[in-house]
């Protein structure tokens, strides 16, 4: 698993820091992002939906996981 | 403000600045001129003048009506029901109250009327609220069909319709209709606030007359004069206005996909008030954009987290599950052009692009 340390940064940084990861992951490689940005738990299920990728859950608060589908 | 509010403002001043309650010559002026705005403006809304209050806001509207209708009912139940979208009034209404129950929305704002029925039915349920169309979105609300549920429910429903009134006909079937003189072009610091008869209504706040409601302190009799001029003015214009704003509401939502790459429209796009657009673009800082906008000269609104004081996302947008980030809403008005709208949208591609640039995407 891929893990990405956005805490204490304010969206949209953690979903342009995933954007960048995910462009260099493979198709079924996950990206673990851990963002304590009020607004990730939004805004990272509203990114997967818009680009086709997969949101894989929020195994914790703070933690969101996106599999690579395409 | 609308023209016909300020010369009404204008005109009343002198003559409505006594207190509409005393009963020296002055204060009958000043109560005429009360007693006309309620008469007048409880006809557009096609209400009995006593079933009408004015408050001091739409806000202070939104508390009364909705503790007020609690307590009105308190002997049936306590449970208050609500979208998830209410404007935060309702939301802190519904906080200070401590029991109620939410009902969630679509990816296009569109009340779950399903669960709407089975939270109403409930046991305990005194109250329910819902908005006309979403103030951040633009979605309109089944608010005809919400309310036969509640009919069937036995529990009487409270429309915010701060959004409608003034711009379109609200559905009937409620038993409390809020709204907010500032959103039709009148002046701020007017809340209406109309309980049907048969709506038991209990004041929430210390005061002598605790079953009909009417705010504390003396009325600001010429705000609400031009409160109700200018909604009959609206109202009037009301037709043709949303035939205008709504062709340039279109042209902002096709335009905005095809110039703008990552960008949502969000909300509903027919089902929609036609003066509001609500788009967020993937990658850009909220608060940057509006900023960059105002530079540019339009004042546009934002439901990201960056812009609000609780550094919290809009719960619209939250509740809807679309991206917060990067979120604009224009808000059109009888005095936006459609010149106005296309220099808007000839700007918009290289703002986002040169803030999108500097955060390195």
């Amino acid at each position: 698993m891929i893990e990405i340390d956005c805490r204490g940064q304010r969206c949209p940084l953690p979903v342009i820091a995933l954007a960048r990861r995910m462009a260099e992951a493979e198709v079924g490689d996950v990206v673990r992002v851990l963002a304590d940005d009020p607004a990730a738990a939004n805004d990272i299920p509203a990114w997967c939906r818009l680009k086709g990728q997969e949101f894989a859950g929020s195994p914790d608060a703070s933690v969101f996981d996106v599999r690579k589908i395409t | 403000m609308h023209p016909v509010a300020r010369e009404a403002l204008l005109a009343s001043l002198e003559d409505g600045w006594a207190d509409p309650d005393r009963l020296y010559a002055s204060g009958r002026r000043a109560r005429r001129l009360l007693e006309a705005a309620q008469a007048a403006t409880a006809e557009v809304l096609g209400v009995r003048p006593d079933e009408l209050s004015f408050w001091p806001s739409g806000t202070a509207a939104l508390h009364a009506g909705v503790l007020g209708g609690l307590a009105g009912r308190s002997s049936k139940g306590r449970t208050l029901v609500h979208s998830a979208i209410e404007h935060s009034a309702v939301l802190h209404a519904a906080a200070h109250h401590g029991d109620a129950v939410e009902v969630g929305v679509d990816l296009l704002g569109r009340l779950d009327l399903d669960a709407w029925a089975t939270r109403v039915k409930a046991p305990g349920v005194a109250l329910a609220a819902l908005i006309s169309a979403s103030h951040e979105v633009g979605t309109v609300q089944p608010v005809a069909a919400a309310a036969e549920l509640c009919a069937e429910a036995g529990v009487p429903l409270l429309v915010d319709g701060a959004q409608t009134v003034g711009r379109a006909p609200v559905p009937r079937g409620w038993g409390l209709l809020t709204a907010s003189a500032r959103k039709w072009g009148g002046p701020a610091g007017v809340g209406l606030l109309v309980v049907r008869k048969g709506v038991r209504w209990r004041s929430p706040y210390p005061g002598d007359d605790l079953y009909r409601p009417r705010p504390q302190g003396a009325a600001d009799v010429p705000a609400i004069v031009a409160a109700a001029a200018s909604l009959r003015a609206a109202a009037d214009e009301a037709a043709t206005e949303a035939v205008r704003l709504s062709a340039l509401v279109d042209r902002i939502r096709e335009t905005v996909t095809r110039t703008v790459p990552d960008v949502e429209v969000v909300g509903d796009p027919v089902e929609r008030l036609p003066h509001l657009v609500t788009f967020s673009c993937l990658y850009v800082d909220g608060e940057a954009l509006l900023h960059a906008l105002d530079r540019e000269g339009f004042a546009v609104s934002s439901g990201s987290s960056c812009t609000a004081s609780t550094l919290r996302p809009s719960h619209v947008l939250e509740a809807m599950g679309v991206l917060s980030h990067g979120n604009v809403r224009v808000s059109l008005h009888r005095g936006t052009t459609s010149d106005d709208v296309d220099r808007f949208l000839a700007v918009l591609p290289r703002l986002v692009e040169r803030i999108r640039a500097e955060a390195g995407m």
